[in-house]
This record gives structure tokens, sequence and C-alpha cells, in this order.
């Protein structure tokens, strides 16, 4: 009996490097696919305000560069510190923004040899209930001057008020729930447009840019999900069909019931409120249904994954950012340091931090100063052109809208 | 084969004539008079509470706040207190407490957030005070919910009562994720009232609310303490009850229900009853949390936060109510100590790496924990439920003059 | 609250929900099949046997990329004959894998426990942990071992090997190649089982072991032997059962994915009758059918609640499921 175990256990044990092995060998095809599906990207189609009307994006401006003048000196403790989920269920947007700022610090560092500015990572797992206690730390952590995060809406809802308290600067590049800005915190400001822009300015483009009569709202169940399409829904007015507004899961991956709905529908489009992961089953769904109603979706979409998941069904398929299109080289320069293409928020985080090392290069030495010269910053990023009103919105927030081509 | 008869007669071997540490130290404790205990117990619970501002140098955290990580240490014990009721005392094993965790905490973040539709901070509640208020309501509102959850479901036995329980944890969290007109759906319901107390011009929402950052005495610590108070106070409870009727009728329950029912235990009504006493702690403990976070939403409430309860059970020791506390606090504490570290002891290690392994950790411990030690770390033993303390004086002293007079301590010595 | 009950979009789609749901519902069937031979033989919910199925998925993924093919973004869609070769392949890859994966769990896992005796509970929590561990292994540990092609946060770009086109409308109800696919080979591989328990001799050793395993011993029957046997037979199943399931929902493939699916397919053996293999089958195109109509009625964000209701409504009012228990006798 005893010399049976072993016996077995080493089936089990060839079976996984088996696996393994597979994995290993298939390196070489899987990244010949990036190119089949390469054919398909998210492409930038058309910047839009909030009446959904086409703006030119603005020729001219050169994106600020964090390496600045090279001249810079600091103290070497300096440190910017991030927030958001590191780890766990929700660590994938959360590992873009850390990224996006590291890169930032990383070229900041390299060309100025006198201000080493350090970075700290705090994990939240972007949970509302972890992340006072995280809040906690990084206020009492006396060297981090400025803060990047928190990532999601709950959990600068529950950290907010300690941030202001602090007076500690609180610049997010992701958190898009729109109250956020409404508490009387200024110290926080936000990077991108927030959901009550996105939401009208994408329905806006969808009635009268696309001219869609009939618009399907599905939803997922996260907070970010349930406020775009509230936003949209409203936005859309007697285009957004109620009868065939639907709510699924996060995490589901079958939408069978959905997509029988919204046939029997026969929308002009199909509006996903919702993130990447379950927006590419759905769309795959939809097609192989017979559904050829044009996809549309927000920022929680426009990620490569989601042209990878979906693959040929995600073709037409548009998606609206707050956020603009990665510069190629800001595009070879993150995949060369973290062997990952940058995804949603990376640009953004890139360009905040980059505001962030400016006020340091420009003698900040607290918290307060860092405040003061976000506050009063006005230049270009690679994203968009960044300046703030009073409340921490961006003062002119435009969308962009992409489209898989 | 011989490796086999030693694992199978391990258990069961006579009792060592010099007993194990556990054990010796139980027997002490149990055989001091009560003042005695109060005397040694006082302190201690005293240096528990000092945790947070003596922040001693290797224990404290380094990527959250150690204060923090404490409060949330004092609701995982609560929740570990009360589901060892129902599955180390009573055996009825429950994989959906969570469900009554959210019962608590939303019961308060319905009362007192404005996002819903039944804020009461408005009207008859205080908005000082809306959180005391609500504490007893959210009890017996989990009370009620564990009565209506155990009336049809506990007829069923063992791994039956597991899964329907398993589908009434995820049935809560549905409900408070889909009816979105109540609960807010997945935006959750914000700005739950906490105790307004200790104002000052720095603490400006006072000494509870998670704007107070102050060290040490930030918003994690006083939390902490409220959560220890009541603790203790459960602890006290559930004591009392262990030692009363009804404790030994959950034990003859656990060790087996049909000899118990011939032999006349009620034992629908006290499975009923370790239900309903299980979830007013699981209630307690969400109603701490909607006070501390001021914020709740359904994914706090998943399956995995109640595996992550029962392993805090399994590991500590089911049974076992100090035991389980020190489960609790392994559970929630290991992961945050890993955080952010970036050397321990002058090892470097990637600590957020080690933390972000915290699930395939607890699976690995919770397989072998049960190949080689099934009844946890700190596991229960048998003991006399009544006239223990006479009986362990005398115990104790017939051990010490045995080992007096015998130093080489034979069998019957000890027994 | 409740979205208005939609009875009028049920009637209007109801064929094409039957067929979605009888689709869904064989695969659930196969998966419960694992979860009833072992409570059948052990009186144990083995609780990992979801990870069985996601290894699966991950196994028959592995098998596909070794015969070359590679994610793209649309199917491949080669002749009959060669798709249903390479499909028939990339099962036996699901196959060997969640099968030596459920052989491998339970002499690490359960075996150790049944030597020394351990109760009911013991074996659920040692599984609960192996569920853990399992889905851990993919989402950390693996995609370290495969330079991040296999496992990790994201699910696995999909390797369409065929895309779904109608083959003939039942009621104004398309029936598409997939959904003949899924439903063919389930019912096969279900008919086979049923052959092998109820026609071979392994199969009444299994049978013999359910009934009494004292005796069966006694009789000559290997106790070991018949477990391994069954955890086997679970785990191909399971292996099968998460080839048919990438089929229809090819995105699927993610380390957290067989954990819904798997509660669910114990639902549908518990309808079923818990240790009965027909009632596992039986159960499972019931709850697959009843999701779907249930989901329409009521709102998709329901699906889930549809089947947790069903699930505690039978344990309550009928705990031994629709057809009984046939393979052992009362319960625990």
């Amino acid at each position: 009996m005893r010399s049976s175990t072993p016996r077995l256990a080493g089936v089990a044990l060839v079976t996984i490097a088996g696996l393994v092995l597979v994995g290993c060998s298939s390196k070489a095809p899987s990244a010949s696919s990036t190119g089949t599906s390469g054919a398909l990207t998210i492409q930038p189609l058309v910047q839009i305000d909030k009446a959904g009307k086409e703006v030119k994006s603005q020729a001219g401006g050169t994106a600020a560069n964090p390496a600045g003048d090279g001249k810079a000196t600091c103290a070497s403790t300096t440190t910017i510190a991030m927030a958001g989920a590191l780890t766990g269920a929700n660590a994938a947007l959360g590992i873009n923004i850390a990224n996006g700022v590291k890169l930032a610090i990383k070229q900041h560092n390299d060309a100025n040899k006198d201000c080493q500015v350090q970075f700290k990572g705090f994990d939240t797992e972007g949970d509302p209930a972890k992340a006072p206690a995280v809040a906690t730390q990084i206020i009492n952590d006396a060297n981090v001057i400025g803060l990047i995060g928190p990532a999601f809406s709950g959990e600068t809802k529950a950290t907010g008020a300690a941030f202001h308290d602090a007076g500690l600067l609180s610049l997010t590049a992701s958190a898009t729930n729109p109250a956020l800005t409404t508490n009387g915190w200024n110290n926080f400001f936000r990077g991108l447009a927030n959901d009550a822009v996105q939401g009208p300015s994408v329905a806006a483009y969808m009635v009268n840019t696309a001219g869609f009569k009939k618009v399907c709202v599905v939803k997922d169940d996260s907070d970010y999900g349930v406020g775009l399409a509230q936003q949209i829904t409203t936005g859309l007015g007697s285009a957004a069909d109620a009868s065939c507004a639907l709510s699924v899961k996060t995490g589901d991956k079958d939408f069978s019931s959905a997509v029988q709905s919204i046939k029997s529908a026969a929308p002009d489009a199909i509006f996903y409120s919702g993130y990447y992961a379950e927006a590419a089953p759905f769309v795959a769904q939809l097609r192989t249904g017979g559904v050829t109603a044009t996809f549309v979706s927000a920022d929680g979409t426009n990620d490569p994954q989601f042209v990878k998941q979906a693959g040929s069904a995600s073709k037409g398929a548009l998606l609206s950012c707050p956020c603009g299109p990665a510069p190629a080289d800001f595009e070879k320069a993150y995949e060369a340091a973290f062997n990952v293409s940058s995804g949603v928020y990376s640009v953004e985080a890139y360009d905040l931090a980059t505001i962030v090392l400016k006020a340091i290069d420009g003698g900040a030495k607290d918290r307060a100063s860092v405040v003061n010269f976000v506050k009063g910053y006005s230049g270009d990023g690679l994203a968009r052109h960044y300046q703030w009103d009073s409340t921490g919105e961006l003062s002119s927030a435009l969308i962009w809208i992409y489209q898989v081509k | 084969m011989t490796t086999t008869r030693i694992a199978e007669t391990a258990p069961t071997a006579p009792p060592a004539p010099h007993l194990g540490a556990g054990d010796r130290l139980r027997l002490w404790w149990s055989a001091l008079p009560r003042p005695y205990q109060w005397g040694i117990g006082v302190p201690f619970i005293a240096l528990l509470a000092a945790l947070p501002i003596l922040r001693p140098p290797i224990l404290t955290t380094q990527g959250t706040d150690f204060g923090g990580v404490l409060a949330q240490f004092g609701m995982y014990a609560l929740l570990a207190i009360g589901l060892n009721v129902v599955v180390g005392q009573a055996g009825l094993l429950d994989l959906g407490y969570v469900g009554f965790y959210a019962i608590g905490a939303y019961t308060v973040g319905l009362l007192t957030s404005p996002d819903s539709p039944w804020n009461q901070t408005d009207t008859w509640l205080s908005r000082h005070w809306a959180w005391v208020f609500a504490l007893p309501i959210a009890i017996a509102v989990t009370a009620v919910s564990g009565l209506i959850l155990g009336t049809p479901t506990l007829r069923l036995r063992g791994d039956y009562l597991a899964i329907v329980t398993l589908g009434f944890g995820e049935i809560v969290r549905l409900l408070a994720d889909n009816l979105q007109n109540i609960t807010g759906g997945g935006r959750g319901l914000s700005g739950i009232a906490f105790p307004l107390v200790g104002q000052t011009p720095t603490r400006t929402k006072g000494v509870f609310s998670a704007g107070n950052t102050h060290l040490p005495l930030n918003f994690g610590t006083w939390w902490y303490w409220v959560s220890l108070a009541l603790i203790i106070v459960v602890l006290l409870f559930v004591g009392n009850l262990e030692r009363s009727r009804v404790g030994r009728a959950w034990v003859a329950i656990r060790e087996d229900e049909d000899a118990a029912e011939i032999m006349g235990v009620p034992t629908f009504k006290f499975k009923l009853w370790a239900f309903l006493i299980g979830a007013s702690i699981g209630g307690l403990s969400g109603v701490l949390y909607a006070g501390q976070v001021q914020f709740v939403s359904p994914p706090t409430f998943n399956v995995i936060n109640s595996m992550l309860f029962l392993c805090a059970v399994i590991v500590g020791g089911q049974g076992n109510k100090l035991g389980v506390i020190l489960g609790a606090f392994i559970i929630v504490y290991l992961p945050n100590f890993f955080l952010g570290r970036s050397d321990l002891f002058g090892i470097p290690i990637d600590g957020n790496a080690i933390a972000d392994y915290k699930y395939l950790f607890f699976g690995l411990a919770l397989m072998t924990l049960m190949i080689f030690r099934p009844q946890g770390l700190f596991p229960a033993r048998q003991k006399l439920l009544s006239y223990g303390r006479e009986v362990y004086v005398v115990a104790r002293r017939a051990a010490l003059a045995a080992a007096g007079r015998l130093p080489a301590a034979d069998e019957d010595g000890a027994r | 609250m409740l979205a208005s009950f939609d009875i009028g979009a049920l009637g209007h789609s109801f064929w094409a929900l039957t067929i979605s749901g009888l689709t869904y519902g064989s695969i659930y069937a196969l998966v419960a099949v694992g979860y009833t031979l072992v409570y059948g033989v052990l009186r144990l919910i083995n609780f990992a046997h979801s990870e069985i199925f996601m290894l699966g998925m991950f196994g028959q993924y592995a098998a596909l990329m070794m015969f070359g093919f590679a994610p793209q973004g649309d199917a491949y869609d080669m002749g009959v004959a060669q798709t249903l070769m390479y499909l028939g392949l990339a099962m036996i890859g699901g196959m060997v894998v969640s099968g030596a994966a459920a052989v491998g769990l339970e002499r690490v896992a359960y075996r150790p426990l049944r030597r020394r005796g351990a109760p009911a509970l013991v074996f659920l929590i040692t599984a609960i942990g192996a569920s853990f561990v399992l889905q851990e292994f993919v989402h950390f540990v693996l995609p370290k071992l495969t330079n991040n092609t296999l496992g990790g946060l994201n699910a696995q770009q999909p390797i369409r090997l065929v895309s779904p086109s109608t083959q003939f409308t039942i009621f104004g109800a398309t029936v598409t190649n997939v959904d003949i696919a899924i439903v063919v080979s389930a019912l096969a591989l279900a008919f086979a089982t049923d052959r092998f328990i109820n026609g071979t001799k392994f199969g009444r050793g299994i049978r013999s072991v359910a009934q009494d395993p004292v005796t069966a011993t006694l009789m000559g029957v290997s106790r070991e032997r018949v477990i391994m046997l069954t955890f086997l037979i679970g785990g191909v199943l399971a292996g099968a059962a998460a080839l048919l399931y990438t089929l229809r929902v090819p995105n699927g493939i993610i380390y957290n994915g067989g954990f819904i699916l798997g509660i669910k397919a114990f639902c549908a053996a518990v309808l079923g009758g818990i240790g009965n293999l027909r009632g596992a089958l039986l159960g499972g195109l019931l709850l697959g059918v009843m999701e779907m109509y249930g989901q329409t009625v009521f709102g998709n964000e329901w699906r889930d609640v549809v089947a947790f209701v069903v699930l505690v409504l039978v344990l309550m009012f009928r705990p031994t499921g629709i057809l009984g228990e046939s393979l052992g006798r009362a319960r625990a």
C-alpha cells in the first residue's frame, strides 16, 4: 500500500510538470500570436466634449517630462506613495498605476543624480475596510510628500477625510465617482474626468453623433458600473430602453439569458457599464448569438485584455475613456521596465507622478507646498492638459472615444 | 503497516505521566481561586489593551497601521468566538456565517446611512449616538435571522447543513447586491454613524472617526479597545453558557446527536439556541465593522471570508474559546505582518509578495493541520463542567503529591 | 427591488432558453457525477472538485497549445474531422490533468485522514484548504512556472477551435454545432459512466463499497482501489466537462472559474439525489434549465439566487433528492 503512494504522487507531479513544460515550450507561438490578434487594437477615434461634439486635440503643447533639467536637488528620503490594490482580486488596476508611477520616478532619478525620489506602494486590496489603516500608515510616514491614489472610489470615500486632515496631496489616477470632489477636500485632485462627465459625453455622442435610437444599458454590480450606468441612462434619455436594461455580476462568464433578452429587443447599440473581464465574454456571446448592434463601453473595458479576450468579436466596439492614448515612446519604456504592456490608467499615473516630481524639483519640501504646487499647476501631460478647478476636478475634462480596429 | 498502527494508537495512548506545557498551564489555571484568576487576568488584559500604545518593534506592522490591524483582529475575534459556539461547541458546521456578519453590518448601515431609504438618524436617532442605539437592534435582527435560517435547516445534519448554510451566506450577499433601491447594491452604503466622542480641534470627528490618524491613539486603537471590551463581555456570557445546562447539551449533541436525543436532550431546541447565539455574536461583529469602516458593500461578505472565519476557528482549536481568539489573531495578523516589509531579522524579503500568497498558505496550513493536528493549535480539552474547580484543586494536589513522592512518575500517580 | 416578473420574455424565448439550459445543464451534470460518486463511496463532499474542474480547463488549454494552437482572435474552424480530432485530443488533455489531480488530491489530502479515521468535518475542511491551494497555485505559482503563459490574474486568452454556427431550428430557437457537441458528448459520457458503474466488475466494486464498506472488504474488494477509481472517474468526467464548458464559454479559463460552477454542480447532485448517478444527470439538466428560466423571469442578477434557493428548498423538503440516494443508505 505504502509503495503506491509515491507512485501516484509521482503521476500528479508529472502532470503538473507537463503543464509547466507545455507552458514553456509554447512560449514562441504565443508570442507570435500577439501578432495575429494584434491585427485588432484599440485606436483613438475622436476626442469629444460634454455635448458629444468632436474637439480637436490640442497640438503644440509638449508633454511634461519627469526627467526635468537634470539639476534638481532634494532630500534622499523624499517619497511618493501610491495606495491601491496591489494584491488580491482587484490588483490589475492598482499595478497599472503603481507601474506608471514607478516609471516616472525611475526616469526622474536616472536624470537627476542629486534628487533620488523613493517610491512606496501601499496595498489596500481595494478594500474599504483595510484602507483607513493603510491611510494612517501613509500619513504617519513623514517622508511621504505626495500620494498617487487611492485607486478606487470606495476606498477614497473611506480615507478622504483622513488625508484631508493631514493635508497630504491625494492625486487619484482612477477614482471616477463624481461625489468625491463634493466633500471640500482641498487636497484631493482627480487626474481624469469623472463619471458625471464621461457618462453624459458618451451618451450625447451615442445619440447625436452615432445616431443610435435604441440602446440597451447593461451594468455590472460594481460601484463603478452602477454609477456610470446611471449617468449614461440619464444622458441617453428616451434612447435608453428600460425593457432591456440588464444587470450582470462581476465574475460572470456566461451571458446566454442576457443575450436572449437583447436579441429580442433588437437595439442599435449596447452600452456595457463594467470591466473588461466580463465585457469580453459578453461581446463574444452577443456576436455568436447573432446580435450585431454596436458594442459601446467605457474606461473599465478600455484595456488591451478586452481585445485579447474577445478576439474578432470586439471589432468595431466603441470604448470611451477619460484617458488619452499612450504614446509609442511611453509604451516602449513601460514594456522595457515591467515586461508587460501598459494598461488603463498607466499613462495617467505617469503624468500625475510627473507633476508631483515637478513640485519636488521645484523645491517643494513639505506636504502643503506640494498641494499648492498642484493647485496652481497647468501643463500638458502625455494624456491631456492638466489644470484643476477649485473642487479638484480637471477644468477641461474631455473624453476620448476609441474604436477597436 | 507499523506506521499505521502507531498513527492509530497515538491519540488513544494513555495520558503521559508528565503533562504537556499547555495542559500544565490549564490545570494550574483551573485550580487557582477566582480572585487569583482575576489578579492575573486583569493585568494581562491591560497589557493586551496597551499593545497599540506600546507598539513593540518587530510586532508592529509596517505596510499598514498596527492599531488598525488590531481593530480588525477584534472583529475577527468576535466572529471566531461566535462561530466557535456553532461549530466548536455544538458541532454544527456553518459555512455561511458571513451572512450574519453582513446582516449585522447592513442593519446599522440601513438605520444610519444617509444613502439608505430607512435612515433614522434625522428623526428619532441622534447622529451622535445612532451607532450605540443601532447596536442592540442589529443584534436582535441577526438573532431573528439565525432563527429564520435555523428553524427549517437544523433538521439537516453534517455536510448537508454545511452546504445549506453556504447557500444562505451567498443569498444574503446577493440580496444586498441586488436590492439596489434599499441597500445601494454595489455602491454600498456610506456615511454610517459612529460614536461621536472626544472631539478636539485635531480630531474633528472624534476619536472613532477614520479621520483620526494621530498616533498612537488613532481610530484603530480606539476601536480595538471597544472590541476588547465586547470580547470580554461575550466571553463571560459564552463561558457561563458553556458551564450551564445549555453547554452540556451542546457537548452531548456534538459528540453524538442520536444518543443525546435518546437521553432526553431536546436536540433541536439546543441546536437552535447555538445558532441563535452564534448569529447574534456574528451580528455584533458586523455592527463593529459598520461603525469602524463607516461603509458597507457586498463584496466584503463573500464566501471566501466565511472560509477565513472557519480557518480562524479550526486553526485556533474548535471548542476552545480562547484558542479561537488566537486563531483569529493569526488569520488577521500574519498577512499584515508581511505587508510592506522589506526585511525580516536582516534577511531581505518581499513582504507584499508573501502577503499575496496568503490564501495559498492558509490552504496549506488547513490541510497539514487536518492531517497532523485536526484539533487545532490550541485544542479544547474535555473537562468537568460542574464543580470543576473543586475537582481541579484535588487533582492538582494529587498530581503534585505524586510528583513529589515519585520523581520517576509512574502512570498510576498521574492518573 | 425585484425587477418586475417578466413572464412575457420567458414565453418569447422559451425554446432558446431551454436549449441553452440543457447545454449548460449537461455540463453541470458531468461535474455533478464527480460529487455524487465520491459522496456515494466516501460520504464526503469533495469541496475541491470545482478546482479539479478548473484544472481541467487549463489542461485542455495546455493540450491545445501543445498541438500548436495559439490564442487568436478568430476561431480556427477547420474541417469537421480535424476539429473533432483536436477536440478529442483537448478533451483527453483535460481528462488527464483532472483525473491525475483528483487522484493526487485523494492521495495527498484525504488518504492520510482516512487512515486516521477522521470525522466528516475534518475531510470537509481539508477539502476547503485544498480548494484554496489549487486556486492559488494557478493564480500565482503556475504563471511563474510557465513564464506567464498559463494562469495568473486574468483569464486565458481563448483558443477557439470552432465558432458556433446554426445547424437547425426548433420552434424558432437556433441549435448550434457547439450545443450539439456539448449535449451529445455529455450524454455519451454519462451513458458510458452508467454502464461502467452498473455493468462492469469495477463498477460492482464501487457499488459494493458504497453499500457496505466492511462487507465489501471482507468479500475481497480493495477499498483503497475503489476509492482511487472513484476519484479518477470523477476527475476524468470533470476534465471532459471542462472542455465542453470552454467550447461554450471560451473566456472562462481563469483560476477562480470553477468555484461557482462547482457549487452549482453540487446543487445539481443534491437535486437529483446525491449518490445517485442518474440523479446527477437529471439534476444537472433540471438546474441548467431552471436557472435559465429563473434569470429571465426575475432578471439576470437573480441567477445564482435561483440556484441556491432551489438547493435550500430541495434539502428542506426532500433531502434525498428527486431520484433518492441509490448508491448508499441513509444520510450521514
